[in-house]
């Protein structure tokens, strides 16, 4: 059934009213004019702990809530209505299940009660270039644990991290290994992207660790993760989308051209409405693949597949339209219209672009 | 909730005919009335079966042939029916649109007269709407009617009326006021295809087929009891059943075979890549589009059942759905190549490609164009504004 539980309806108003009075656009214009700041605000994220957030996949035996992937998915599209950023999707959802899933008993009980508590931020390095997926960085065995070697790009709040889960081939496999931040021969350059974000290159150079730093499982524990980031960052893509597109409804009702509301004109209109019905379709995608994802269903992979390509794919073309909607004044920097148009080409690129989950879906269709 | 599945279950095992578990071909549907040819005796027994237990129409009340079924209870009964894959007993437009608004506006006699034979299965209706001035400004339709006392002198002409050369009733939209606007001056009538001066003429598509006709009526006399709801507010009944059979159509997800294409397109890849990855491209990303579709039409549909109502988002359903199937049957002619193009002689598989993608250039025409669908999201869903 694809609608919300009375619960889920709830966490959403919750995050609406919260996120608006505590990390509204304003703030995140903030901390986009701080190039060497954390990239987030240390008292929203406080926050954000307080109302539980950020243990919404944490086990309750971690002293997590264990809400679940649609209540995590749903935080995250009402922060990316005001563009909030936080280590929310690095460390609440990908790094936070990935350890929940796979991580030994010592990792989940040195790790998981202080994400919970929004006390530590523990990244996911996964991506090394352009293309996604594709992995370089080696694990080998030494003596007394492994050895990692490697460059990582694109690790979401990897400068602010206390430690990091580093995905890494051990030959034909590919495991995660979890390294704290400060690991000598660990080395973080920030560098700040299209929409403003800082992200982390990280050079792996012989760093050392422990036989306990591998997660159990390989290549398809990372897919499991991964996956619940993708839909994730889906529900992200929709709520960018969706508040996009609500000022921009609202510009079309108020402003005048030619002695009418420019809302009138019906070449306006066909296109607000076919604009409406590709968030509405990428909203209904994206929940799909967060409820198969919670129920452990057997489409769930396919359904987070067609739910990535299809937010990404609408929201880059939403945001393009609201802007062309806006006319010149969309064109301004003091203008917040770009500001999504910039975030959703980011979020779309992350973990698979419109292209890549397309080619999964044929692939997965049989052609 | 009232019906128990498992006895309906075991209903459904013990009277549905193994012959009827099939899928049918398009001359296979039951669509009653009084010319109608059964196709197999099969076929008639799971009719009689179903009308006995009032399964035709089931959210109808008992006393009009339906089963008095909640909305639950009727998705029970379609879940169980799919299950088995058991074909609809009857199709008709009676079920669909006729019977829904004669319960909400028909008088208990045109109840009592109509509903029990669309339910049995007994009258064939066909829609006439439509006119040669009248398509998407419906409004603007001219077939009149003039007020003789205990009866209308209908004249005029409809066009792509359904059927209507195998119909034994057709409802109509008609002219009762001249002088009052638009849509003030129009009336809901019933009329017996058989009354002296009804004619018709099939019209043939380009697909070669002819499902739709042109309706004549001169000088047709139409008792006054055959007129729904009050006068001159017909609009008020169309209007009910257009929003009704959007509604339908989104809701019943058979409507299309959306799956036919990534079905194609996996036996030609015979386990291996598409070929040409041009064409796969627009083939998954068509894939990605009709999936997402579907998820807001359940999603919909499970908001409806929590309460709500679908509504105006109907239009935006009909858009999305007709838009997807037209394209689908564009790449379906892609994947069959220049062998989809053969039209001649026998009727195989590639050429039902072929009528289907001419067919499909009809979805978004009919039942309200795209253009007005769009309108309707513009206008109601997004409250744009008119100045």
């Amino acid at each position: 059934m694809l609608i919300l539980s009375e619960d889920q309806k709830l966490l959403m108003a919750s995050a609406r009213g919260a996120v608006a009075e505590k990390a509204p656009i304003a703030e995140f214009r903030n901390l986009r004019a701080d190039p060497n700041g954390l990239g987030f605000s240390p008292a929203f994220w406080r926050a954000a702990a307080e109302l539980g957030w950020t243990s919404v996949l944490v086990p309750e035996a971690f002293g997590g809530l264990d809400f679940g992937v649609v209540g995590a998915g749903l935080i995250a599209r009402e922060m990316a209505r005001e563009l909030a950023l936080s280590p929310f999707l690095s460390t609440s959802v990908l790094s936070a299940s990935a350890l929940a899933r796979a991580g030994s008993r010592e990792q989940k009980a040195d790790w998981l009660p202080r994400i919970a508590r929004g006390e530590a931020v523990v990244a996911f390095a996964l991506d090394e270039g352009s293309r996604h997926g594709a992995i370089a960085t080696l694990a080998t065995r030494t003596g007394g644990g492994w050895r990692l070697d490697g460059v990582k790009q694109f690790v979401l709040d990897g400068h602010a991290a206390d430690a990091m889960l580093i995905a890494a081939k051990t030959g034909d496999e590919a495991a995660l290994f979890l390294a704290p931040a400060d690991a000598a021969g660990l080395s973080r350059d920030a560098r700040t992207l299209v929409d403003g974000r800082r992200v982390a290159t990280v050079t792996l150079d012989g760093v050392r660790v422990g036989a306990d730093a591998r997660l159990e499982g390989g290549a398809a524990t990372i897919e499991e993760a991964v996956d619940i980031g993708r839909a994730v960052i889906s529900a992200a893509l929709c709520g960018v989308a969706e508040e996009a597109f609500a000022r921009t409804a609202r510009y079309l009702k108020e402003r005048r051209q030619f002695d009418r509301r420019i809302g009138s004109f019906q070449a306006l209109q066909h296109r607000a409405a076919c604009v409406h019905i590709e968030i509405e379709n990428a909203w209904s995608a994206t929940l799909q693949a967060l409820q198969s994802i919670e129920a452990r269903a057997n489409s769930a992979a396919f359904d987070v597949a067609i739910a990535k390509a299809k937010a990404s794919e609408t929201a880059c073309a939403a945001t393009a339209e609201c802007l062309q909607m806006h006319g010149g004044i969309g064109m301004t920097d003091e203008f917040d219209i770009g500001l999504f148009l910039k975030r959703a080409r980011v979020d779309s690129v992350l973990f698979g672009d419109a292209a890549f989950h397309t080619d999964r879906v044929a692939t997965m269709l049989g052609y | 909730m009232t019906v128990d599945r498992t006895e309906l279950r075991a209903w459904l095992e013990a009277n549905c005919p193994p012959e009827m578990r099939e899928p049918p071909g398009e001359d296979d549907i039951c669509w009653g009335g009084r010319s109608f040819m059964f196709r197999s005796e099969a076929q008639k027994l799971w009719l009689e079966r179903c009308v006995a237990r009032g399964l035709t129409v089931p959210t109808w009340p008992n006393e009009y042939g339906g089963a008095s079924f909640t909305r639950e209870d009727a998705a029970i009964l379609k879940e169980e029916m799919q299950r088995i894959h058991a074909r609809p007993p009857l199709v008709s437009f009676g079920i669909w649109m006729l019977g829904p608004a004669l319960l909400k506006f028909g008088s208990p006699e045109q109840k009592a007269t109509h509903l029990p034979r669309i339910a049995r299965g007994e009258i064939r209706w066909c829609q006439g709407y439509s006119e040669p001035g009248a398509g998407s400004d419906l409004a603007s339709l001219r077939t009149k009617a003039e007020d003789r006392g205990d009866h209308f002198l209908v004249n005029g002409q409809k066009i792509w009326t359904s059927y209507a050369d195998k119909a034994d009733w057709i409802f109509c939209l008609v002219r009762t006021d001249p002088q009052a606007v638009k849509q003030k001056g129009i009336s809901f009538l019933l009329i017996d295809m058989a009354t002296t001066g009804v004619s018709t003429r099939p019209i043939v598509l380009i697909s070669g087929r002819s499902p739709f006709c042109e309706t004549f009526f001169e000088n047709v006399a139409v008792p006054r009891e055959n007129l729904v709801g009050a006068l001159n507010r017909g609009w008020d009944v169309a209007k009910y059943l257009l929003t009704h059979e959007r509604e339908m159509i989104a809701g019943g997800g058979s409507l299309y075979d959306i799956h036919a294409l990534d079905r194609q397109a996996a036996s030609q890849a015979r386990g291996a890549k598409l070929t040409n990855p041009i064409l796969r491209a627009e083939i998954a990303r068509t894939a990605v589009d009709t999936y997402a579709s579907e998820a807001t039409r359940q999603r919909y549909l499970a908001e409806a059942a929590g309460g709500g109502e679908i509504g105006a988002r109907s239009a935006l359903l009909k858009y999305d759905g007709t838009d997807l199937n037209k394209r689908r049957y564009e790449l379906l002619m892609s994947l069959a190549g220049a062998e989809g193009l053969y039209f001649d002689g026998n009727l195989g598989p590639t050429q039902d490609v072929a009528r289907g993608w001419l067919r499909s250039k009809g979805n978004s025409i009919e039942g309200g164009t795209s253009e007005i669908m769009l309108d309707i999201v513009a206008k109601r869903l997004l409250e744009l504004p008119a100045d």
